[in-house]
């Protein structure tokens, strides 16, 4: 199970310069942000290329949730109730981030840190969703029976989250608009130019190496327990 | 491979949770009609080896098969062939004593037609007929544990399997199950039964099997060993060797 | 199928035998309506005001019973081992989940159907489209129910199983919840069932989803 403790560095090693540059990109290399109308945008909204890289890896821990969980009810082995256990810690982290980026975010746009719009909710719904998974996990002792009980939520769960965005977006559009649909419509308004996306695209990248490195440590941690456990149960 | 006279064949048959091997290696043969019991400390894994027969758990490596057929394949058919009796009395306490029983018959599928006269044979058989209409919440340990037999011998199961069936019984009520144990069902109706109480399975069964640390240690047929103090200076000798005084504490 | 009828009916005639679910379930929604009449004490001689208020008020009500009910519909199948006695029998896994889900939906109904005119009376509310409404309840209800079935299950063989229902069951029914209380408000505002046709949609994907992925899943969460 343990991942190769080289590989392990390797990822780490690489993650750190790419996630330096993509930094350094955001504030230093995209020019100013110029709204529809030709003004100059805040500079607030350089978070944007913090939270949508964090929220498509949050989406991405889940995924994983979900996949380890099928796969753990189908093989009943412990080593896909790792992944799932540790891609949803992780996932929990970076929700929480898309929450608070979010938030920041709306505030200096729109004047108010919550609005109860489609995205954000659905955020939010994902959030519970996840917190409730680990808690589940907390309130059951015996290994076998917490990795089986724990997929069958990770999947119920999973599934719960697009019929989230969809009845949350019924709800929402049915009230007044009160912005603008631009201002959070398509992917942050108006993404032109070949340095915002290649920006974009490196936070990307930046933020999945980052989200691999955790998820490869937190297994190979949860994996060297597990052993520990071993050792200590043979040595009893 | 398995001998034609066999109900229930075992081989290799392991079961772990987890990092616990609750079962390690289990091969047995069990015949038609044969009356089997399984004793062994807590722990040792004989309701384990129960639950695997009833096909309520499922086995880690290994094969079962019952009357030939594949626990793996067919579990709900060889379900239907079990009747299982424990220390739980597998009743619903808010119901009458026939409600009960008319509710399991329907889950074993009797047909309706005879549900009626299979429900009222049975309760006679185990003599609460008298007291069908009251709940089986009102009834006293003894008449649960005979409702429950009743439940289990409802859809008329080749094999019986027992999990402690004397807990909570006193003699008398224990007396009266063994009535109703030997009593229904055809002769040629397989028994297995987890128990403590040596003196009365050395009295009723033909095989003796011991259990501990999930291996079957002992296994003998009864006219095989010569009275219930050799049985049980063996018993002491193969779970001593292993010194948990919890063990011992259950003799 | 004719097995979970006959768990089902198994489930409801026990509990009404002792009706011991049903009145905590019952009183329960009927705490909920007063406590929200008191604190809307002011506005409720506002019709319009009501009118915003009426569906999320009684989707409270019916949510918290639900759950209510919900938490001991396993629980009761623990004593005695009377689940074992289930999974002995030679029924699909999922049979115990259909009767189980429609035991559960018809208590909630009966309480939903009872909690609607004491909600007329104490916020003095003339409800109307009565048959829209019942299919929205109806649709609401049986999506709340197939994923509380479930959850029951699966918080019957944890720690603290009372705590960790609401926990699990909320999130969850997010998606139901919202349609249902929408459509809900429009019907009661004269709303026609062609209005609230996305609502309805919604609710008829969610049920078939949840109810279809409980069959499959559920014999993981029984297992020994």
């Amino acid at each position: 199970m343990l991942i190769d403790r080289k590989k392990e560095k390797v990822l780490a090693i690489i993650t750190a310069p790419v996630m330096l540059i993509a930094i350094g990109m955001i504030f230093f290399y995209v020019p100013q942000m110029k709204g529809n109308a030709g003004e100059i945008l805040d500079s607030s909204f350089k978070i944007f290329y913090f939270h949508l890289p964090i929220a498509m890896v949050s989406y991405l821990a889940f995924t994983v949730v979900f996949i380890a969980s099928i796969m753990h009810l189908k093989g009943n082995s412990s080593k896909w109730d790792i992944v799932a256990h540790s891609a949803a810690e992780v996932g929990v982290v970076f929700a929480f981030l898309v929450l608070v980026t979010g938030s920041i975010w709306a505030k200096a746009t729109w004047g108010w840190y919550w609005i109860w719009e489609p995205r954000l909710t659905t955020s939010l719904a994902l959030f519970l969703v996840y917190l409730a998974y680990l808690m589940l996990r907390q309130a059951l002792e015996e290994p076998e029976k917490r990795a089986r009980l724990a997929a069958v939520f990770g999947i119920v769960g999973f599934i719960s989250v697009p019929l989230s965005f969809l009845s949350i977006r019924l709800w929402r559009s049915a009230h007044p608009l009160m912005f603008g649909g631009s201002s959070y419509g398509s992917s942050g308004g108006g993404l032109e130019g070949t340095s915002l996306q290649l920006t974009l695209a490196v936070n990307m990248l930046a933020f999945a190496l980052l989200f691999a490195s955790l998820l490869v440590y937190r297994i190979n941690n949860e994996a060297l327990k597990e052993e520990l456990e071993e050792m200590k149960y043979n040595h009893s | 491979m398995a001998p034609i006279d066999s109900i229930i064949s075992i081989t290799g048959l392991s079961k772990s949770f987890g990092r616990r091997k609750a079962l390690n290696n289990i091969n047995l043969e069990i015949k038609k009609g044969e009356f089997v019991t399984i004793f062994g400390p807590n722990g040792a894994g004989k309701t384990t080896l129960l639950k695997i027969m009833s096909t309520i758990i499922n086995p880690s490596r290994g094969s079962i098969l019952v009357n030939g057929i594949d626990a793996k394949k067919h579990p709900e058919k060889i379900r239907g062939m079990i009747g299982a009796i424990s220390h739980e009395t597998y009743l619903y306490d808010e119901l009458k004593a026939r409600e009960n029983l008319v509710f399991f018959a329907r889950m074993y599928g009797i047909e309706n037609d005879n549900i009626d006269s299979r429900v009222d044979s049975i309760l006679k058989s185990v003599n609460l007929l008298q007291r069908s209409d009251e709940r089986a919440g009102s009834f006293s340990r003894g008449m649960k544990q005979r409702l429950s037999i009743a439940r289990a011998l409802l859809h008329q199961p080749e094999i019986l399997l027992m999990d402690e069936p004397y807990t909570g019984l006193d003699q008398h009520a224990a007396a009266n199950f063994e009535r109703v144990l030997m009593g229904t069902g055809d002769s040629d109706v397989t028994r297995i039964m987890i128990t403590h109480n040596i003196e009365r399975a050395f009295e009723l069964c033909d095989r003796m099997l011991i259990m501990d640390r999930g291996e079957i240690r002992f296994d003998k047929l009864k006219t095989e060993i010569e009275s219930v103090e050799e049985f049980k200076e063996q018993y002491l000798s193969i779970v001593e060797k292993d010194t948990d005084a919890e063990g011992i504490s259950n003799v | 199928m004719k097995k979970s009828l006959y768990i089902a009916a198994k489930d409801l005639r026990s509990e009404f035998r002792t009706k011991q679910m049903l009145n905590s379930m019952l009183i329960f929604s009927l705490i909920v309506i007063v406590i929200f009449s008191i604190s809307f004490g002011d506005v409720l001689s506002q019709t319009e005001l009501v009118e915003k208020l009426a569906p999320g008020v009684l989707w409270v009500a019916f949510t918290f019973a639900g759950t209510l009910g919900l938490s001991r519909s396993f629980a009761g199948e623990m004593e005695n081992g009377c689940l074992e006695g289930l999974k002995l029998s030679p029924i699909d896994r999922s049979s115990i989940y259909i009767g189980k889900t429609i035991s559960n939906a018809i208590l909630m109904f009966i309480v939903e159907l009872l909690t609607i005119p004491i909600f007329i009376v104490l916020f003095n509310y003339n409800i109307s489209g009565i048959p829209g409404l019942a299919l929205v309840i109806f649709l609401g209800t049986f999506g709340f129910v197939s994923v509380g079935t479930l959850l029951s299950a699966l918080s019957a063989s944890t720690r603290a199983r009372e705590i960790m229902l609401p926990v699990l069951l909320l999130p969850l029914i997010i998606p139901v919840i919202i349609p249902a209380v929408m459509a809900t408000g429009t019907i009661l505002t004269d709303g026609g069932i062609g209005s609230i046709a996305s609502e309805l949609r919604l609710l008829v994907v969610y049920d078939l989803i949840f109810f279809v992925v409980g069959q499959l899943v559920f014999e993981y969460t029984v297992m020994d």
